[in-house]
């Protein structure tokens, strides 16, 4: 079945590329040292980098944010009261055990379900909660004479700068959780095929 | 060409926050004659030093032509201007004038060759006086004389190009504002480097335009304003507070991992006397943190910790599932 358009598609390729510049930079910076250790790419280097990824992956995000506001894309993300937490367990109970024991997905991809309950809640923080607060906190970063000096007694960048490593920290902890998941379909590798063409194969997780 | 003039701007408002703050509590005219207190402070020379006051302490003087049997209002050559209330603030605040200067200035017209008169340095009153060893004035004199200062002009150059005699305070030693200090210790430099008037004293070289020679610097104004001009720009060295050892352009520091690391060298230059702090709530380096925020340098261990566990677990859990994925097909 037909589920993620092109729009979706590109964005979302383009955001993964983004992030894995912003992870590697962010870490470089964070972590760097008189000498550039294996895997870091220098302060200058990381700062200018992760400058650039940085406004491009706050411009995919407007994009993201536009299309799931005019497309019917959106409704993915709306998370219902009604038995929330009993969907939520059921699906982490399917993840933990059901799986292994050969048990139907309690919630398989439709048209209209294209998240199981925990795939949704997951999305809606981390592109509704973190990555505002990552990119607000970010842009306080890159233009440090906008940040308040202090706040309650504390400095105002320190708190800038906790909020953003904090944020980028679940979102790279999401980054990697997301991919494994993303093994779960029909075959390891068929949902990561499905990002590419825009069709989903059944039968997954 | 907006931006350079909002630069130029900047860099006039931090002179004129120097001066500013210069000008705070100068009332020395209190009855306490205490040197170590700038504010209440009175020296037992006051009267004396009235004398020079009256003329050098203002803009424009009075003498009496008694050629003429005129009255005369001059101005004071700029140079020879003193400001009582820097002086009196001042690490000096308790000479006389005639300390350092010949007794004869107190005739007027005062005598030519007095012009001519020498100049003591720093370290013709303070070396090898037990009173002042903990500044260890024999190795600043021996950095100073290495310096690229120095090596430059040797003829032209003394402590008072940057330290003038009649309003220098120590600064870092002393300060609880280490962005007071910052703005302090490098309106020393900019007195020369962004007044070409100044410069052009010791130096023959074309005008050097200090923001343009910055530009690679990301956000200029706030390592300006966070970091002294030596913290790059002179050797560091162990055995004194402030390094005097100005290093050649070509040495100054350009590698940014060089504050911006776990072994930051703002440690052992800005930080130096009060790095004893050296962790504070979990941050390394945090003594860094009570003014200024250095990424990099300031990294906190407990998030450090908690990070690891968190991804350490993640880890783990997926090894597991993965295992269980292999085995329970």
């Amino acid at each position: 079945m037909y589920l993620y358009p092109i729009w979706v598609r590109l964005w979302h390729l383009f955001n993964a590329i983004l992030i894995l510049v912003l992870i590697v930079t962010g870490i470089s910076m964070q972590y760097t040292d008189k000498q550039d250790a294996v895997l870091m790419i220098g302060f200058a280097r990381a700062v200018k980098w992760h400058n650039i990824a940085a406004v491009l992956l706050t411009i995919n995000y407007i994009f993201f944010v536009t299309g799931n506001l005019f497309t019917d894309n959106g409704r993915f993300y709306k998370i219902r009261k009604e038995n929330f937490i009993s969907d939520l367990w059921k699906q982490m109970k399917y993840y933990s055990v059901g799986m292994f024991k050969g048990e139907k997905h309690p919630f398989p991809v439709t048209p209209d379900r294209k998240f199981n309950p925990l795939q949704k809640l997951t999305y809606v923080l981390a592109m509704y909660v973190s990555f505002p607060l990552l990119i607000i906190s970010g842009l306080g970063l890159l233009f440090p004479e906008t940040v308040i000096s202090r706040f309650l007694g504390i400095s105002g960048m320190i708190l800038t700068d906790i909020l953003h490593i904090t944020m980028g920290f679940f979102l790279s902890v999401f980054m990697i959780i997301h991919i494994y998941t993303c093994t779960l379909g029909a075959r390891p590798t068929s949902l990561f095929k499905s990002m590419l063409s825009g069709y989903h194969v059944s039968e997954d997780h | 060409m907006i931006s350079t003039a909002i630069r130029h701007l900047h860099l006039l408002l931090l002179i004129n926050l120097m001066t500013s703050i210069s000008a705070v509590a100068s009332d020395y005219r209190k009855a306490i004659t205490d040197p170590g207190d700038s504010i209440t402070f009175i020296s037992p020379f006051y009267e004396d030093n009235e004398r020079c006051f009256s003329c050098h302490g203002q803009k424009t003087y009075e003498y009496m032509n008694e050629n003429l049997e005129l009255k005369v209002k001059a101005l004071m050559f700029s140079e020879r201007v003193i400001d009582r209330n820097k002086f009196y603030q001042s690490n000096h605040k308790s000479f006389s004038c005639t300390d350092c200067h010949s007794a004869d200035y107190v005739k007027f017209p005062h005598p030519g060759e007095l012009r001519m008169e020498g100049m003591y340095n720093c370290i013709d009153c303070h070396g090898g006086d037990e009173k002042f060893a903990r500044f260890n004035f024999e190795e600043i004199e021996s950095e100073y004389k290495k310096s690229t200062h120095f090596q430059l002009e040797k003829e032209g150059f003394s402590c008072w190009k940057c330290h003038g005699p009649h309003d220098y305070k120590l600064n870092i030693r002393n300060s609880t504002d280490i962005k007071e200090a910052i703005i302090y210790d490098n309106n020393i430099c900019l007195k020369c480097h962004s007044n070409f008037d100044q410069f052009q004293l010791l130096s023959d070289r074309d005008e050097i335009n200090i923001l343009q020679k910055h530009d690679w610097l990301p956000n200029q104004e706030s390592h300006f304003k966070s970091v002294r001009c030596i913290e790059c720009h002179s050797e560091i060295n162990d055995t004194i507070l402030v390094s005097h050892l100005i290093e050649p352009v070509e040495k100054a520091v350009r590698r940014c991992n060089e504050c911006h690391s776990q072994n930051s060298i703002l440690m052992s230059t800005l930080y130096k006397f009060q790095s004893r702090e050296q962790r504070k709530d979990g941050f390394l380096n945090g003594i860094i943190l009570n003014q200024s925020y250095v990424i990099g340098a300031n990294r906190n261990e407990y998030l450090n910790i908690i990070s690891l566990l968190i991804f350490g677990v993640v880890v783990v859990i997926i090894g597991i599932h993965v295992y269980f994925r292999l085995t329970r097909k």
